[in-house]
Protein backbone atom coordinates (compact mmCIF):
# COMPACT_ATOMS: atom_id res chain seq x y z
CA UNK A 1 0.00 0.00 0.00
CA UNK A 2 2.95 2.36 0.51
CA UNK A 3 3.47 2.59 -3.26
CA UNK A 4 -0.20 3.32 -3.78
CA UNK A 5 -0.10 6.09 -1.20
CA UNK A 6 2.83 7.62 -3.13
CA UNK A 7 0.56 7.79 -6.15
CA UNK A 8 -2.72 8.65 -4.48
CA UNK A 9 -1.49 11.34 -2.11
CA UNK A 10 -4.15 13.16 -0.13
CA UNK A 11 -3.63 16.38 -2.07
CA UNK A 12 -4.24 14.51 -5.32
CA UNK A 13 -7.36 12.78 -4.02
CA UNK A 14 -8.68 16.07 -2.70
CA UNK A 15 -8.15 17.88 -6.03
CA UNK A 16 -9.74 14.99 -7.95
CA UNK A 17 -12.85 15.22 -5.80
CA UNK A 18 -13.05 19.02 -5.87
CA UNK A 19 -11.15 20.24 -8.91
CA UNK A 20 -10.23 23.95 -8.98
CA UNK A 21 -11.00 26.19 -11.96
CA UNK A 22 -13.37 23.51 -13.23
CA UNK A 23 -15.48 25.69 -15.47
CA UNK A 24 -15.96 26.92 -18.96
CA UNK A 25 -14.43 30.33 -19.69
CA UNK A 26 -16.56 32.29 -22.12
CA UNK A 27 -13.97 35.09 -22.06
CA UNK A 28 -11.11 32.81 -23.06
CA UNK A 29 -9.27 33.50 -26.29
CA UNK A 30 -7.66 30.08 -26.66
CA UNK A 31 -9.22 26.66 -26.25
CA UNK A 32 -7.96 23.14 -26.90
CA UNK A 33 -9.30 19.63 -26.41
CA UNK A 34 -7.10 16.78 -25.27
CA UNK A 35 -7.89 13.09 -25.71
CA UNK A 36 -6.35 9.92 -24.49
CA UNK A 37 -7.60 7.54 -27.17
CA UNK A 38 -6.57 4.52 -25.12
CA UNK A 39 -8.98 5.21 -22.30
CA UNK A 40 -11.40 7.81 -23.61
CA UNK A 41 -10.28 10.52 -21.17
CA UNK A 42 -10.89 14.00 -22.51
CA UNK A 43 -10.36 17.52 -21.24
CA UNK A 44 -10.98 20.97 -22.62
CA UNK A 45 -8.57 23.66 -21.46
CA UNK A 46 -9.67 27.31 -21.69
CA UNK A 47 -7.00 29.93 -21.78
CA UNK A 48 -7.15 33.71 -21.52
CA UNK A 49 -3.91 35.13 -22.83
CA UNK A 50 -3.07 38.76 -22.24
CA UNK A 51 -0.11 39.38 -24.49
CA UNK A 52 2.51 37.01 -23.16
CA UNK A 53 0.83 36.43 -19.85
CA UNK A 54 -1.67 33.74 -18.82
CA UNK A 55 -4.39 35.77 -17.19
CA UNK A 56 -6.82 32.89 -16.67
CA UNK A 57 -6.92 29.16 -17.25
CA UNK A 58 -9.70 26.68 -16.56
CA UNK A 59 -10.76 23.21 -17.67
CA UNK A 60 -13.62 20.78 -18.01
CA UNK A 61 -13.91 17.13 -18.94
CA UNK A 62 -13.67 13.63 -17.61
CA UNK A 63 -10.87 11.39 -16.57
CA UNK A 64 -9.35 9.45 -13.72
CA UNK A 65 -8.27 10.89 -10.37
CA UNK A 66 -4.70 11.44 -11.55
CA UNK A 67 -5.64 13.27 -14.74
CA UNK A 68 -8.29 15.39 -13.06
CA UNK A 69 -6.08 16.36 -10.10
CA UNK A 70 -3.23 17.13 -12.45
CA UNK A 71 -5.46 19.40 -14.55
CA UNK A 72 -6.74 21.13 -11.43
CA UNK A 73 -3.29 21.78 -9.97
CA UNK A 74 -1.94 22.81 -13.36
CA UNK A 75 -4.50 25.60 -13.63
CA UNK A 76 -3.39 26.89 -10.22
CA UNK A 77 0.29 26.68 -11.11
CA UNK A 78 0.28 28.45 -14.46
CA UNK A 79 -2.19 31.21 -13.74
CA UNK A 80 -0.36 34.57 -13.88
CA UNK A 81 2.75 33.06 -15.47
CA UNK A 82 4.24 33.97 -18.82
CA UNK A 83 3.95 31.55 -21.73
CA UNK A 84 7.66 30.75 -21.49
CA UNK A 85 7.38 30.10 -17.75
CA UNK A 86 4.42 27.76 -18.26
CA UNK A 87 6.28 25.82 -20.93
CA UNK A 88 9.32 25.55 -18.68
CA UNK A 89 7.08 24.29 -15.88
CA UNK A 90 5.61 21.58 -18.13
CA UNK A 91 9.15 20.50 -19.01
CA UNK A 92 10.03 20.15 -15.33
CA UNK A 93 6.73 18.42 -14.58
CA UNK A 94 7.29 15.96 -17.41
CA UNK A 95 10.72 15.10 -16.03
CA UNK A 96 9.21 14.62 -12.59
CA UNK A 97 6.48 12.17 -13.66
CA UNK A 98 8.73 10.21 -15.99
CA UNK A 99 11.29 9.72 -13.25
CA UNK A 100 14.02 11.92 -14.74
CA UNK A 101 13.91 14.09 -11.64
CA UNK A 102 14.42 17.81 -11.85
CA UNK A 103 17.58 19.80 -11.60
CA UNK A 104 18.52 23.29 -10.46
CA UNK A 105 18.00 24.87 -13.85
CA UNK A 106 14.36 23.67 -13.96
CA UNK A 107 11.32 25.69 -13.10
CA UNK A 108 10.08 25.55 -9.50
CA UNK A 109 7.44 22.81 -9.26
CA UNK A 110 6.22 23.69 -5.78
CA UNK A 111 3.08 21.74 -4.89
CA UNK A 112 3.27 19.81 -8.16
CA UNK A 113 5.93 17.56 -6.64
CA UNK A 114 3.06 15.50 -5.14
CA UNK A 115 2.96 13.86 -8.59
CA UNK A 116 6.44 12.36 -8.20
CA UNK A 117 4.82 8.99 -7.34
CA UNK A 118 3.48 8.75 -10.91
CA UNK A 119 6.97 7.84 -12.12
CA UNK A 120 6.57 4.45 -10.43
CA UNK A 121 3.43 3.83 -12.52
CA UNK A 122 4.46 4.19 -16.18
CA UNK A 123 0.94 3.40 -17.39
CA UNK A 124 -0.30 6.53 -15.63
CA UNK A 125 2.17 9.08 -17.02
CA UNK A 126 -0.26 9.92 -19.80
CA UNK A 127 -2.98 10.58 -17.24
CA UNK A 128 -0.76 13.05 -15.39
CA UNK A 129 0.30 14.88 -18.55
CA UNK A 130 -2.96 14.97 -20.54
CA UNK A 131 -4.03 18.41 -19.28
CA UNK A 132 -0.51 19.76 -19.75
CA UNK A 133 -0.37 18.56 -23.35
CA UNK A 134 -3.74 20.19 -23.87
CA UNK A 135 -2.50 23.46 -22.36
CA UNK A 136 0.52 23.31 -24.64
CA UNK A 137 -1.75 22.81 -27.66
CA UNK A 138 -3.82 25.83 -26.60
CA UNK A 139 -0.66 27.91 -26.19
CA UNK A 140 0.42 26.90 -29.68
CA UNK A 141 -3.00 27.80 -31.05
CA UNK A 142 -3.94 24.20 -31.90
CA UNK A 143 -7.45 23.07 -31.23
CA UNK A 144 -6.84 19.49 -30.24
CA UNK A 145 -4.18 17.08 -29.16
CA UNK A 146 -3.86 13.47 -28.09
CA UNK A 147 -1.49 11.66 -25.81
CA UNK A 148 -0.52 9.33 -28.66
CA UNK B 1 -4.58 -19.92 -2.78
CA UNK B 2 -3.25 -23.40 -2.20
CA UNK B 3 -2.89 -25.44 -5.33
CA UNK B 4 -2.06 -28.52 -3.33
CA UNK B 5 -5.69 -29.07 -2.47
CA UNK B 6 -7.68 -30.73 -5.20
CA UNK B 7 -10.17 -28.18 -6.38
CA UNK B 8 -12.85 -29.78 -8.49
CA UNK B 9 -14.73 -27.19 -10.46
CA UNK B 10 -18.47 -27.17 -10.74
CA UNK B 11 -18.17 -28.74 -14.17
CA UNK B 12 -16.20 -31.71 -12.99
CA UNK B 13 -12.75 -31.03 -14.47
CA UNK B 14 -9.84 -30.90 -12.09
CA UNK B 15 -9.22 -27.19 -11.67
CA UNK B 16 -5.87 -27.54 -9.90
CA UNK B 17 -4.57 -29.72 -12.72
CA UNK B 18 -5.88 -27.33 -15.35
CA UNK B 19 -4.20 -24.40 -13.59
CA UNK B 20 -0.94 -26.32 -13.53
CA UNK B 21 -1.13 -26.46 -17.35
CA UNK B 22 -0.58 -22.67 -17.46
CA UNK B 23 2.98 -21.76 -16.41
CA UNK B 24 2.25 -18.03 -16.07
CA UNK B 25 -0.31 -18.65 -13.32
CA UNK B 26 2.57 -19.54 -11.00
CA UNK B 27 4.10 -16.09 -11.18
CA UNK B 28 3.69 -13.19 -8.83
CA UNK B 29 2.93 -9.58 -9.73
CA UNK B 30 3.97 -6.85 -7.27
CA UNK B 31 4.82 -9.65 -4.85
CA UNK B 32 1.33 -11.18 -4.92
CA UNK B 33 0.13 -14.31 -6.75
CA UNK B 34 -1.23 -13.28 -10.14
CA UNK B 35 -5.00 -13.19 -10.49
CA UNK B 36 -5.50 -12.90 -14.23
CA UNK B 37 -8.96 -11.57 -15.06
CA UNK B 38 -8.25 -9.95 -18.42
CA UNK B 39 -9.11 -12.97 -20.51
CA UNK B 40 -11.43 -11.14 -22.88
CA UNK B 41 -8.38 -9.13 -23.98
CA UNK B 42 -6.21 -12.21 -24.32
CA UNK B 43 -6.07 -15.54 -22.54
CA UNK B 44 -2.99 -17.18 -21.08
CA UNK B 45 -1.32 -20.08 -22.90
CA UNK B 46 -1.11 -23.67 -21.71
CA UNK B 47 2.24 -25.44 -21.79
CA UNK B 48 1.13 -27.59 -24.72
CA UNK B 49 0.74 -24.50 -26.92
CA UNK B 50 4.09 -23.03 -25.85
CA UNK B 51 5.88 -26.34 -26.35
CA UNK B 52 4.21 -27.09 -29.68
CA UNK B 53 5.46 -23.76 -31.04
CA UNK B 54 8.99 -24.34 -29.68
CA UNK B 55 9.05 -27.85 -31.09
CA UNK B 56 7.95 -26.56 -34.49
CA UNK B 57 10.87 -24.14 -34.60
CA UNK B 58 13.36 -26.65 -33.17
CA UNK B 59 12.41 -29.65 -35.29
CA UNK B 60 10.21 -28.79 -38.25
CA UNK B 61 10.62 -25.16 -39.34
CA UNK B 62 10.26 -24.90 -43.11
CA UNK B 63 7.99 -23.16 -45.58
CA UNK B 64 4.67 -24.70 -46.51
CA UNK B 65 3.15 -25.66 -49.88
CA UNK B 66 6.51 -25.30 -51.63
CA UNK B 67 9.39 -27.62 -51.07
CA UNK B 68 9.65 -31.28 -51.94
CA UNK B 69 12.00 -31.86 -49.04
CA UNK B 70 11.11 -33.64 -45.84
CA UNK B 71 10.78 -30.61 -43.55
CA UNK B 72 8.57 -28.70 -45.95
CA UNK B 73 6.27 -31.66 -46.36
CA UNK B 74 6.14 -32.10 -42.62
CA UNK B 75 5.39 -28.40 -42.03
CA UNK B 76 2.71 -28.52 -44.72
CA UNK B 77 1.02 -31.58 -43.28
CA UNK B 78 1.07 -30.19 -39.72
CA UNK B 79 -0.26 -26.86 -40.98
CA UNK B 80 -3.04 -28.45 -43.01
CA UNK B 81 -3.93 -30.79 -40.15
CA UNK B 82 -4.91 -27.70 -38.14
CA UNK B 83 -7.30 -26.68 -40.89
CA UNK B 84 -9.02 -30.02 -40.34
CA UNK B 85 -8.99 -29.48 -36.55
CA UNK B 86 -10.51 -26.01 -36.99
CA UNK B 87 -13.12 -27.43 -39.36
CA UNK B 88 -14.16 -29.95 -36.72
CA UNK B 89 -14.04 -27.32 -33.98
CA UNK B 90 -16.58 -25.17 -35.85
CA UNK B 91 -18.32 -28.13 -37.51
CA UNK B 92 -17.80 -26.61 -40.94
CA UNK B 93 -18.92 -28.74 -43.89
CA UNK B 94 -15.52 -28.70 -45.57
CA UNK B 95 -11.96 -27.83 -44.51
CA UNK B 96 -11.56 -25.57 -47.57
CA UNK B 97 -14.04 -23.26 -45.84
CA UNK B 98 -11.42 -22.55 -43.16
CA UNK B 99 -9.14 -19.62 -44.01
CA UNK B 100 -6.27 -18.68 -41.74
CA UNK B 101 -6.10 -14.97 -41.00
CA UNK B 102 -4.24 -12.80 -38.48
CA UNK B 103 -7.27 -12.62 -36.24
CA UNK B 104 -10.89 -11.57 -36.06
CA UNK B 105 -10.09 -8.07 -37.29
CA UNK B 106 -8.48 -9.39 -40.45
CA UNK B 107 -11.35 -11.87 -40.93
CA UNK B 108 -13.85 -9.01 -40.90
CA UNK B 109 -11.70 -6.85 -43.18
CA UNK B 110 -11.36 -9.75 -45.62
CA UNK B 111 -15.14 -10.08 -45.85
CA UNK B 112 -15.56 -6.30 -46.14
CA UNK B 113 -13.07 -6.22 -49.00
CA UNK B 114 -13.91 -9.39 -50.91
CA UNK B 115 -17.62 -9.76 -50.22
CA UNK B 116 -18.76 -6.28 -49.17
CA UNK B 117 -17.07 -4.14 -51.79
CA UNK B 118 -18.33 -6.02 -54.89
CA UNK B 119 -21.86 -6.29 -53.50
CA UNK B 120 -22.39 -2.77 -52.21
CA UNK B 121 -23.78 0.10 -54.23
CA UNK B 122 -24.84 3.62 -53.37
CA UNK B 123 -27.97 3.55 -51.21
CA UNK B 124 -27.39 0.00 -49.96
CA UNK B 125 -27.20 -0.79 -46.26
CA UNK B 126 -25.11 -2.86 -43.90
CA UNK B 127 -26.69 -3.73 -40.57
CA UNK B 128 -24.68 -4.14 -37.38
CA UNK B 129 -25.60 -3.68 -33.71
CA UNK B 130 -24.89 -1.07 -31.08
CA UNK B 131 -22.80 -3.55 -29.08
CA UNK B 132 -20.10 -4.18 -31.69
CA UNK B 133 -16.37 -3.97 -31.07
CA UNK B 134 -14.72 -1.21 -33.13
CA UNK B 135 -13.32 -3.93 -35.40
CA UNK B 136 -16.88 -4.75 -36.49
CA UNK B 137 -17.79 -1.08 -36.99
CA UNK B 138 -14.84 0.68 -38.61
CA UNK B 139 -14.30 -1.66 -41.63
CA UNK B 140 -17.99 -1.17 -42.51
CA UNK B 141 -17.78 2.60 -42.06
CA UNK B 142 -14.80 2.72 -44.43
CA UNK B 143 -16.63 0.56 -46.98
CA UNK B 144 -19.93 2.46 -46.71
CA UNK B 145 -18.12 5.80 -47.10
CA UNK B 146 -16.41 4.52 -50.20
CA UNK B 147 -19.60 3.17 -51.74
CA UNK B 148 -22.07 5.81 -50.65
CA UNK B 149 -23.87 3.15 -48.63
CA UNK B 150 -25.37 3.45 -45.14
CA UNK B 151 -24.22 1.70 -42.00
CA UNK B 152 -27.09 1.07 -39.58
CA UNK B 153 -26.87 -0.20 -36.01
CA UNK B 154 -29.67 -2.08 -34.24
CA UNK B 155 -30.11 -0.77 -30.69
CA UNK B 156 -29.62 -2.58 -27.40
CA UNK B 157 -31.74 -2.34 -24.26
CA UNK B 158 -30.52 -1.30 -20.82
CA UNK B 159 -29.62 -4.86 -19.91
CA UNK B 160 -27.28 -4.87 -22.89
CA UNK B 161 -29.41 -7.20 -24.99
CA UNK B 162 -30.05 -6.73 -28.69
CA UNK B 163 -33.53 -5.38 -29.44
CA UNK B 164 -34.51 -8.19 -31.82
CA UNK B 165 -37.74 -6.54 -32.79
CA UNK B 166 -36.01 -3.35 -33.87
CA UNK B 167 -33.31 -5.44 -35.54
CA UNK B 168 -35.84 -7.31 -37.65
CA UNK B 169 -37.52 -4.06 -38.65
CA UNK B 170 -34.19 -2.58 -39.78
CA UNK B 171 -33.71 -5.40 -42.30
CA UNK B 172 -35.02 -4.47 -45.72
CA UNK B 173 -34.53 -4.90 -49.46
CA UNK B 174 -31.52 -2.56 -49.37
CA UNK B 175 -29.65 -4.57 -46.70
CA UNK B 176 -26.63 -6.34 -48.22
CA UNK B 177 -24.99 -7.82 -45.13
CA UNK B 178 -25.53 -8.30 -41.40
CA UNK B 179 -22.35 -8.20 -39.28
CA UNK B 180 -22.92 -9.04 -35.64
CA UNK B 181 -21.02 -10.22 -32.61
CA UNK B 182 -21.81 -13.59 -31.06
CA UNK B 183 -20.75 -12.46 -27.57
CA UNK B 184 -20.19 -8.82 -26.60
CA UNK B 185 -16.67 -8.11 -25.33
CA UNK B 186 -17.81 -5.19 -23.18
CA UNK B 187 -21.02 -6.66 -21.78
CA UNK B 188 -20.81 -10.44 -22.09
CA UNK B 189 -24.19 -10.61 -23.82
CA UNK B 190 -24.73 -13.74 -25.93
CA UNK B 191 -26.68 -12.92 -29.08
CA UNK B 192 -29.27 -15.36 -30.48
CA UNK B 193 -27.35 -15.93 -33.70
CA UNK B 194 -29.60 -18.65 -35.12
CA UNK B 195 -32.63 -16.40 -34.80
CA UNK B 196 -30.71 -13.45 -36.31
CA UNK B 197 -29.59 -15.59 -39.24
CA UNK B 198 -33.17 -16.74 -39.87
CA UNK B 199 -34.36 -13.14 -39.94
CA UNK B 200 -31.58 -12.01 -42.27
CA UNK B 201 -31.93 -14.98 -44.58
CA UNK B 202 -35.62 -14.12 -44.86
CA UNK B 203 -34.35 -11.10 -46.82
CA UNK B 204 -31.63 -13.13 -48.57
CA UNK B 205 -29.04 -11.23 -46.56
CA UNK B 206 -25.87 -13.10 -45.54
CA UNK B 207 -24.60 -12.89 -41.97
CA UNK B 208 -21.05 -12.45 -40.69
CA UNK B 209 -20.55 -13.40 -37.04
CA UNK B 210 -17.71 -11.96 -34.93
CA UNK B 211 -16.94 -14.97 -32.77
CA UNK B 212 -13.87 -13.62 -30.96
CA UNK B 213 -15.55 -13.65 -27.54
CA UNK B 214 -17.73 -16.70 -28.18
CA UNK B 215 -15.42 -19.58 -29.13
CA UNK B 216 -13.63 -19.63 -25.75
CA UNK B 217 -16.92 -20.17 -23.92
CA UNK B 218 -19.54 -21.76 -26.17
CA UNK B 219 -19.87 -24.71 -28.48
CA UNK B 220 -20.02 -23.17 -31.96
CA UNK B 221 -21.55 -25.13 -34.83
CA UNK B 222 -21.55 -22.95 -37.93
CA UNK B 223 -23.89 -25.28 -39.80
CA UNK B 224 -26.43 -25.26 -36.99
CA UNK B 225 -26.14 -21.47 -36.69
CA UNK B 226 -26.57 -21.18 -40.44
CA UNK B 227 -24.30 -18.12 -40.62
CA UNK B 228 -22.41 -17.37 -43.83
CA UNK B 229 -19.15 -16.16 -42.26
CA UNK B 230 -17.75 -16.75 -38.78
CA UNK B 231 -14.42 -15.43 -37.56
CA UNK B 232 -12.35 -15.71 -34.39
CA UNK B 233 -8.86 -15.10 -32.99
CA UNK B 234 -6.56 -17.77 -31.62
CA UNK B 235 -5.16 -15.72 -28.77
CA UNK B 236 -8.43 -15.42 -26.86
CA UNK B 237 -8.75 -19.20 -27.10
CA UNK B 238 -5.45 -20.09 -25.36
CA UNK B 239 -3.54 -19.94 -28.66
CA UNK B 240 -0.87 -17.57 -29.94
CA UNK B 241 -1.45 -13.97 -31.02
CA UNK B 242 -1.43 -13.10 -34.69
CA UNK B 243 -3.47 -16.04 -35.90
CA UNK B 244 -7.18 -16.60 -36.36
CA UNK B 245 -9.77 -18.27 -38.52
CA UNK B 246 -12.34 -17.08 -41.00
CA UNK B 247 -15.02 -19.59 -41.88
CA UNK B 248 -17.08 -18.89 -44.98
CA UNK B 249 -19.58 -20.96 -46.93
CA UNK B 250 -17.73 -22.24 -49.98
CA UNK B 251 -20.55 -21.12 -52.30
CA UNK B 252 -19.80 -17.52 -51.25
CA UNK B 253 -16.01 -17.82 -50.94
CA UNK B 254 -15.73 -19.37 -54.41
CA UNK B 255 -17.26 -16.29 -56.01
CA UNK B 256 -15.30 -13.74 -53.99
CA UNK B 257 -12.19 -12.03 -55.39
CA UNK B 258 -8.93 -12.46 -53.43
CA UNK B 259 -8.16 -10.25 -50.45
CA UNK B 260 -4.44 -9.87 -51.06
CA UNK B 261 -2.27 -10.83 -54.01
CA UNK B 262 1.02 -12.65 -53.71
CA UNK B 263 2.57 -16.06 -53.52
CA UNK B 264 0.58 -19.17 -52.62
CA UNK B 265 -2.74 -17.68 -53.77
CA UNK B 266 -2.10 -18.32 -57.45
CA UNK B 267 -2.55 -21.23 -59.83
CA UNK B 268 -0.48 -19.66 -62.59
CA UNK B 269 0.97 -16.25 -63.27
CA UNK B 270 2.04 -14.65 -66.52
CA UNK B 271 2.80 -10.97 -66.82
CA UNK B 272 -0.53 -10.63 -68.59
CA UNK B 273 -2.83 -12.67 -66.38
CA UNK B 274 -3.05 -14.58 -63.13
CA UNK B 275 -5.29 -17.54 -62.41
CA UNK B 276 -6.13 -17.69 -58.74
CA UNK B 277 -5.66 -20.76 -56.64
CA UNK B 278 -8.62 -22.77 -55.35
CA UNK B 279 -10.06 -22.43 -51.87
CA UNK B 280 -8.81 -21.85 -49.26
CA UNK B 281 -5.42 -20.83 -50.74
CA UNK B 282 -6.96 -18.04 -52.82
CA UNK B 283 -7.27 -16.12 -49.54
CA UNK B 284 -3.88 -16.99 -48.05
CA UNK B 285 -1.34 -14.87 -49.90
CA UNK B 286 2.29 -15.04 -48.86
CA UNK B 287 4.02 -17.23 -46.30
CA UNK B 288 1.51 -17.66 -43.50
CA UNK B 289 2.13 -17.67 -39.76
CA UNK B 290 2.98 -21.36 -39.81
CA UNK B 291 4.06 -21.57 -36.18
CA UNK B 292 0.94 -19.62 -35.21
CA UNK B 293 -1.33 -22.05 -37.04
CA UNK B 294 0.39 -25.04 -35.48
CA UNK B 295 0.15 -23.39 -32.04
CA UNK B 296 -3.52 -22.70 -32.67
CA UNK B 297 -3.98 -26.40 -33.42
CA UNK B 298 -2.56 -27.26 -30.00
CA UNK B 299 -4.93 -24.75 -28.38
CA UNK B 300 -7.97 -26.17 -30.17
CA UNK B 301 -7.01 -29.69 -29.12
CA UNK B 302 -6.45 -28.52 -25.54
CA UNK B 303 -9.87 -26.87 -25.23
CA UNK B 304 -11.58 -29.79 -26.94
CA UNK B 305 -9.91 -32.24 -24.56
CA UNK B 306 -11.47 -30.41 -21.61
CA UNK B 307 -14.78 -30.09 -23.42
CA UNK B 308 -16.05 -26.63 -24.27
CA UNK B 309 -19.34 -27.36 -22.50
CA UNK B 310 -17.41 -28.15 -19.29
CA UNK B 311 -15.42 -24.96 -19.73
CA UNK B 312 -18.58 -22.91 -20.24
CA UNK B 313 -20.27 -24.47 -17.21
CA UNK B 314 -17.28 -23.74 -14.98
CA UNK B 315 -16.97 -20.14 -16.20
CA UNK B 316 -20.72 -19.68 -15.77
CA UNK B 317 -20.41 -20.76 -12.12
CA UNK B 318 -17.50 -18.36 -11.53
CA UNK B 319 -19.37 -15.50 -13.24
CA UNK B 320 -22.49 -16.22 -11.16
CA UNK B 321 -20.43 -16.27 -7.99
CA UNK B 322 -18.72 -12.99 -8.91
CA UNK B 323 -21.98 -11.30 -9.87
CA UNK B 324 -23.51 -12.13 -6.48
CA UNK B 325 -20.34 -11.17 -4.62
CA UNK B 326 -20.09 -7.68 -6.11
CA UNK B 327 -23.81 -6.99 -5.66
CA UNK B 328 -23.13 -6.17 -2.01
CA UNK B 329 -20.47 -3.53 -2.77
CA UNK B 330 -21.90 -0.03 -2.27
CA UNK B 331 -21.76 2.21 -5.34
CA UNK B 332 -20.92 -0.66 -7.70
CA UNK B 333 -22.96 -0.79 -10.89
CA UNK B 334 -22.78 -3.80 -13.20
CA UNK B 335 -22.87 -2.78 -16.87
CA UNK B 336 -24.40 -5.59 -18.89
CA UNK B 337 -27.02 -7.71 -17.18
CA UNK B 338 -28.30 -9.78 -20.10
CA UNK B 339 -30.09 -13.02 -19.26
CA UNK B 340 -27.76 -14.88 -21.62
CA UNK B 341 -24.23 -13.91 -20.64
CA UNK B 342 -20.73 -15.30 -20.88
CA UNK B 343 -17.71 -14.67 -18.73
CA UNK B 344 -17.67 -10.85 -18.54
CA UNK B 345 -18.25 -8.71 -15.46
CA UNK B 346 -18.10 -5.05 -16.46
CA UNK B 347 -18.66 -2.51 -13.70
CA UNK B 348 -18.24 1.02 -12.49
CA UNK B 349 -17.77 2.39 -8.97
CA UNK B 350 -19.47 5.61 -7.99
CA UNK B 351 -17.07 8.58 -8.14
CA UNK B 352 -14.05 6.38 -8.86
CA UNK B 353 -12.64 6.23 -12.37
CA UNK B 354 -11.99 2.74 -13.79
CA UNK B 355 -8.30 3.57 -14.35
CA UNK B 356 -7.82 4.18 -10.68
CA UNK B 357 -9.58 0.88 -9.96
CA UNK B 358 -7.24 -0.84 -12.41
CA UNK B 359 -4.07 0.62 -10.88
CA UNK B 360 -5.04 -0.27 -7.32
CA UNK B 361 -6.09 -3.82 -8.26
CA UNK B 362 -2.82 -4.21 -10.16
CA UNK B 363 -0.92 -3.49 -6.94
CA UNK B 364 -2.81 -6.47 -5.49
CA UNK B 365 -1.63 -8.67 -8.36
CA UNK B 366 -5.06 -8.58 -10.03
CA UNK B 367 -5.13 -7.90 -13.78
CA UNK B 368 -8.33 -6.47 -15.19
CA UNK B 369 -9.09 -4.28 -18.19
CA UNK B 370 -10.19 -0.70 -17.78
CA UNK B 371 -11.32 1.72 -20.44
CA UNK B 372 -13.83 1.69 -23.26
CA UNK B 373 -12.92 -1.83 -24.44
CA UNK B 374 -12.89 -0.68 -28.08
CA UNK B 375 -16.68 -0.41 -27.77
CA UNK B 376 -17.32 3.30 -27.39
CA UNK B 377 -20.92 3.10 -28.69
CA UNK B 378 -21.67 0.69 -25.81
CA UNK B 379 -20.16 3.16 -23.33
CA UNK B 380 -22.26 5.92 -24.88
CA UNK B 381 -25.42 3.82 -24.49
CA UNK B 382 -24.79 3.43 -20.77
CA UNK B 383 -23.63 7.03 -20.33
CA UNK B 384 -20.15 6.13 -19.07
CA UNK B 385 -16.69 6.93 -20.43
CA UNK B 386 -15.21 3.66 -19.36
CA UNK B 387 -15.75 0.58 -17.21
CA UNK B 388 -13.63 -1.84 -15.24
CA UNK B 389 -13.94 -5.33 -16.68
CA UNK B 390 -13.13 -8.66 -15.10
CA UNK B 391 -13.35 -11.49 -17.62
CA UNK B 392 -13.05 -15.13 -16.71
CA UNK B 393 -11.38 -18.12 -18.31
CA UNK B 394 -11.39 -21.84 -17.64
CA UNK B 395 -8.60 -21.55 -15.05
CA UNK B 396 -10.20 -18.89 -12.85
CA UNK B 397 -11.45 -19.80 -9.40
CA UNK B 398 -13.94 -18.54 -6.84
CA UNK B 399 -10.97 -17.82 -4.55
CA UNK B 400 -9.72 -15.41 -7.21
CA UNK B 401 -13.12 -13.74 -7.24
CA UNK B 402 -12.79 -13.32 -3.46
CA UNK B 403 -9.46 -11.56 -4.03
CA UNK B 404 -11.09 -9.32 -6.62
CA UNK B 405 -13.79 -8.37 -4.13
CA UNK B 406 -11.20 -7.63 -1.43
CA UNK B 407 -9.29 -5.58 -4.01
CA UNK B 408 -12.37 -3.53 -4.83
CA UNK B 409 -12.84 -2.91 -1.10
CA UNK B 410 -9.27 -1.60 -1.01
CA UNK B 411 -10.06 0.75 -3.90
CA UNK B 412 -12.96 2.14 -1.91
CA UNK B 413 -10.73 2.61 1.15
CA UNK B 414 -8.15 4.60 -0.86
CA UNK B 415 -10.90 6.86 -2.17
CA UNK B 416 -12.90 6.99 1.07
Amino acid sequence: MSDLRDLYQDVILEHSKAPRNYRESPASNRKAEGFNPLCGDRFTVYLTLDGDSIRDVSFQGSGCAISKASASMMTQSVKGKSVAEAEKLFESFHKLVTGLGHSNGDAELGKLTVFSGVSEFPARVKCATLAWHTLQAALEGKQETTTE
Amino acid sequence: MSMGAKTVSSSGFDLARVRADFPILERKVHGKPLVYLDNAATSQKPRTVIETISRYYEEINSNVHRGVHYLSERATSDYEAVRKTAQQFLNAADSKEIIFVRGTTEGINLVAHSYGRPHLEAGDEILISEMEHHSNIVPWQILCDERGATLRAAPINDAGELDLDRFSRMLNSKTRLVAITHVSNALGTINPIRRIVEMAHGWNVPVLVDGAQAVPHLQVDVQALGCDFYTFSGHKLYGPTGIGVLYGKSALLDKMPPYQGGGDMIMSVTLGKTVYNRLPYKFEAGTPDIAGVIGLGAALRYVSSLGIDNVGAHEGAVLGYATSAVAAIPGLRVIGTAKEKASVLSFTLENIHPHDIGTILDQEGIAIRTGHHCSQPVMQHFGVEATARASFALYNTKEEVDRLVRGIEKVREVFA
